[in-house]
Order: structure tokens, then sequence, then C-alpha cells
């Protein structure tokens, strides 16, 4: 055991220190927003100086952080409900334009985002949800329609056939075989796109800077890189630091709450094909 | 992603029906069912999708200005204009550098971090954690991370002994490759995971047998069977960086002197940075869409053939 241990320390020491390369950047942004530094608001001691700029800096940081929740929410609850009754349609039912419907879906990844969001900032003006954050939800729900469409389908395809059948002879009708049945089966799915879509539209940086011209109106990520350039043409790197902390923790802490899920869902789903 | 699996009927699907629909409680037909669940995924991609891919085919041959509207045809116009425009062959020559070689240092070095906790132990576990955590930062706050990161003001890295992470223009693109590296590798690593579990621990057995070390099992048993996760990896890749923007955007503003303008950036600063002329920049993203389409084409046939 011991022999076994001292031949894998130098392995350990090399993976070690390029696990902490990866980790470096993400501690050092923490770090140094409560660091003082000069140039930044907090310049002696350690304390949430940079914060407190970030709190005062335009609308404030609580309205940006409400416009993110609310366009992520409603990102989410569109993809969701979307997905699970498209997915539930291609995976049980048979109707004309079935296949059509389903490649016109994923045909989305094929678009970049730029081809579509030039269109769609003339179309959301056309259907009066220009500068809106339920526009912008709209508009992310639909880049999130390939692959949560995909992943329902799939989910739903997989809930064993007995299941299913039983559910229908059991003289529920689709609506209460859906809702009662098959939603439960096919959570690791529904889990998955969701955190897809959060993670999606909390961070989307070029849709809201084509659709959101309203200062007050935009996310956080586009916040917080109008912040840099603010005060009088200096950047304020402490701010910064702040506000990547802000953007990142609610990402690395569902990410490390769900990464087992998110890991086997890449295991064992859509992709293996 | 790699949806041709699941394009076809799930088996059985047309026999099970068979059985099922004398017993169905229910009084519409399947066909009418399932319209109206998928209804609004059809609403979602006619209004969110096909209208603007048509619009944007429209535009293109229109002259359309961002705040003046549409002001009738003009084809092909717009198509010349964007081509004539003086940053266009310098931001496909850049977007072309980048993503080649994004795509070479990514694949390797993800290649290398999946056989480096290939085997499923704690240490490992912990490995695979450090390396993906950055990819569950959005592009834009990993970019703002490195923005601060590389400012000579505030920078750690110092020790380094790098002058300027964004002055130069080679400069700018090897330190936004890093930040790129850095945010996906993980995730890279991950796909080639998958790859790599796929592999029967049969075939090492037999290569061992006949004398194999461990180089050439990497060289002629790995890496063949590995053949179908890299070429997604390369897919995404190379996809992924043809559109680059936030990056660029965010840390180097297109700057030093234009050296890293990419093609969507361009297209974006026709839209909205200035020029203002939507027209143009929907036949500019329109030729990006192209571009696309082809590379992504030749990528997929060079994989059947080597395949086949």
């Amino acid at each position: 055991m011991s022999r076994n241990l001292l031949l894998r320390t130098p392995q350990h020491v090399l993976t070690g220190a390029l696990a902490i390369i990866f980790l470096f950047p993400l501690a050092w942004a923490s770090v140094a927003s409560v660091s003082p530094q000069a140039g930044t608001a907090q310049t002696d001691g350690w304390g949430l100086g940079n914060y407190q700029t970030l709190a005062d800096y335009q609308a404030g940081i609580g309205q940006y952080l409400f416009n993110s929740a609310l366009v992520s929410t409603l990102t989410v609850l569109f993809t969701l409900t979307v997905s699970v009754l498209g997915g539930y349609a291609f995976a049980m039912f048979r109707f004309p334009g079935r296949n059509v419907l389903f490649l016109l879906t994923l045909a989305i990844l094929m678009v970049p985002y730029a081809t579509l969001l030039i269109p769609l900032y003339v179309l959301l003006n056309e259907l009066g949800l220009q500068n809106s954050l339920v526009g912008l939800a709209l508009v992310l729900a639909m880049f999130q329609l390939p692959f949560g469409t995909l992943m329902m389908r799939v989910s739903f395809e997989a809930v064993p056939t007995e299941l299913r059948e039983a559910a229908l002879i059991d003289g529920c009708g689709s609506v209460r075989a859906l809702r009662l049945v098959l939603l439960p089966a096919v959570k690791p799915g529904l889990i998955t796109v969701g955190l897809f879509a959060f993670l999606a539209a909390w961070n989307d940086f070029i849709t809201p800077l084509v659709l959101i011209s309203d200062s007050d109106k935009v996310p956080l990520p586009l916040a917080v890189a109008n912040l840099r350039g603010q005060v009088m043409g200096i950047v304020d790197y402490g701010a910064t630091e702040a506000g990547v902390v802000v953007l990142a923790l609610p990402c690395v802490l569902l990410f490390l709450a769900l990464q087992r899920h998110y890991v086997r869902g890449f295991m064992s789903g859509a992709l293996k094909g | 992603m790699a949806p041709t699996p699941t394009l076809a009927a799930p088996p059985g699907d047309v026999a099970r029906q068979g059985d099922r629909r004398p017993r169905r409680p229910l009084r519409r037909s399947p066909a009418l069912a399932g319209w109206a669940y998928a209804a609004p995924t059809a609403i979602f991609v006619l209004i969110f999708f096909v209208v603007p891919f048509l619009l944007v085919g429209r535009m293109s041959v229109s002259d359309w200005g961002l705040f003046a509207g549409n002001r009738g045809w003009n084809a092909p116009e717009n198509f010349t204009s964007a081509m004539d425009d003086r940053l266009f062959w310098p931001a496909v020559w850049f977007t072309l550098k980048y993503t080649v070689v994004t795509t070479v240092i990514l694949l390797g070095l993800s290649l290398g971090l999946a056989l480096i906790v290939q085997e499923s132990t704690r240490w490992n576990g912990l490995l695979r954690t450090a390396f993906l955590v950055p990819g569950a930062l959005g592009l834009a706050s990993a970019s703002l991370l490195f923005y601060a990161l590389y400012s000579p003001q505030v920078s750690p890295l110092g020790f380094l002994g790098i002058d300027s992470f964004l002055g130069t223009p080679s400069a700018a693109l090897w330190s936004t490759v890093a930040l790129i590296v850095w945010r996906f590798a993980g995730f890279y690593m991950l796909l080639v995971l998958v790859g790599l579990q796929g592999i029967s621990g049969d075939v090492y057995e037999a290569a061992r047998l006949d004398g194999a070390g461990r180089w050439q099992v990497f060289r002629y048993v790995t890496l063949p069977l590995l053949r179908p996760s890299l070429a997604l990896c390369t897919i995404l890749c190379v996809t992924g960086s043809m559109l680059a923007f936030d990056q660029f955007y965010i840390l180097t503003k297109g700057g030093p002197d234009n050296s890293t303008v990419t093609i969507v950036q361009l297209v974006y600063n026709m839209a909205f940075g200035g020029q203002n002329d939507l027209g143009r920049a929907a036949a500019l993203s329109i030729l990006v869409l192209i571009a696309l389409l082809v590379v992504n084409a030749l990528q997929f046939r060079n994989l059947r053939g080597r395949e086949g």
C-alpha cells in the first residue's frame, strides 16, 4: 500500500499542479475582490468595498441581478414547457409533419446566433417586444430548443414500454399519463435541460447586447462589462473582479451540486450516438 | 448534437400503436393529440426561427438601415460591399487562424487530460472536478475574469515576465486562446472520456497479449477507437471558434489595431457598432452561415470517408 503510494506521488504532484492551474483564476478573482488594491474601492485592509461599488453602479447590482434572475427563470420555464410537450409528442405520437418539425428544431443548431439576431432585432420590434426581458427570454429559449427537445425525446423514449402502456391502460388520458407517470420518470432529463437553459440564459452575452438597449434592463454580464469603462475611462478592476464573483458563484455552486448528474448525463445521454 | 440515431422511429413504435389503439380511452386520434403536444414547439420554431431565417434572407438583399428600416431591394450590393469592407479579409484570416490554433490545442490538451483522469479513483474524481469547474462559468464571465487577470495593474501573473498580454496582435491571440483553453478543456475532456469508456477492456487485453507497448496501444488501439469522440469535439470546437465573439468583444475589443476582429464581430459592428447597416450585416452573416455549413459538411464527409 505505502509502496504504491510512494510510486504514485510524482504523478500526484504533477496532476495536482495541473488542477491548481485550472482553479487558480477563480481562486484569485475571489481573493482579489476582497483584498486591498490601489485604484479600486478597497485600497486599505480587506473588505467588501468593491461589492459596494458594484451595488452603487447605475441602477444598482440588485436591479441587474433581478434582470438576470427574471430572464433565466423565464427561459427555463419556456424551455421546459415547450421541450417537454414537444419531446412527448415526438417520442409517443405519430403525426404528419413530425420528422420535418423535429429536423427543423434541430436545424436551429446549425445557424449562427448572429445570423438570427439581426432579423430577430427587427422582428421583436414588430411584435412590441423590443427592449423587453420577456422577448429576450423567448429568444434564449428558442436557442435552447434543439438540445431540450432532443434530450426530452430521448428521455421519453427511454421510459420502459410497460410503464407507458400501464399508464394508458389504467384509464389515464395522455395528459394524465404524462403528468402522473411519465414526468417523474424523466426527471433526470428535466434537470439537465433546466440546468442548461439556466446556465445559458444567465451567461448569454451577445443576445442581450443586441436585443436590450435600455441600460436599466441589461442582465448582469452586460452590466459588469459596461461597468469597466465607466469611471473616467479608468477601469475599476476591483469592481470587475467582484462582478465576476457574483456572476460565477451561482453557476459554480449549481455545477458542484449537480455535477454527478451533469457528468452522468453526458456519459449515458444524448451524446452517445 | 449527435441527432442522427434518434431520427429513426423507435423500434416497435408501429406495433405498439397497433395494439394500443383499440384500448385507448382517448376519443381524439393520436395524430391530433401528437400535434396538440407539438404545437408549442411548432409555434416557437416558426416565430423565432423560420420567420427570422426568411427575414434575414430578405434583409441581405435589401437596403435596410438600423433606424431607417427597409428602403427597397439592392441585391447584390450588400454582399459586395460587405466583402469590400477593409476588415473583411483580415477578419476571415484571423478567424481561421484562431480556429485552427484553438482546435489543435484544445483537442490535444483534452485528450491528455482525459487519459490522465481515465481511471475512476477518488483523486481522479477531484481532478475531473478541477478541470470541469471553469466550464461552469459563462464565456463572458470568463472573459471578464481574464481581462482583470491580464491587466497590468492588478495581474498576479507578473512572475511570468510577459510585458503585455494584450498589447501586440500575437500576444492578444495567445492570451485569448489561453482563456478559451482554460474555459473549455474540461468540457472536451468529458467528451473524450465518454469515448474512452466506450472502448472495451478486451481490446486492450488482446493488444497487450500481442506484445504491444504502451505507446503502440495508444497509437493503434486507443486513438483509432476514439475517432468518433474526437470528430465530435473537432466539429463542436471548429463551429464555436468560427463564431467567436464574446471573448474578443470583452478581452481585446478587436484590438490592437483591429488585429483580432473576428467575422462575427464584423457582423455586429456592421449592424450595431457604428455602420448601422442591417442589410450589409445580414449579407455577411449569411456568408458566415454558408461557410459554417460548408466546413461542417466537409468534416462530416471526411469522417465518413475514413470510416468506410
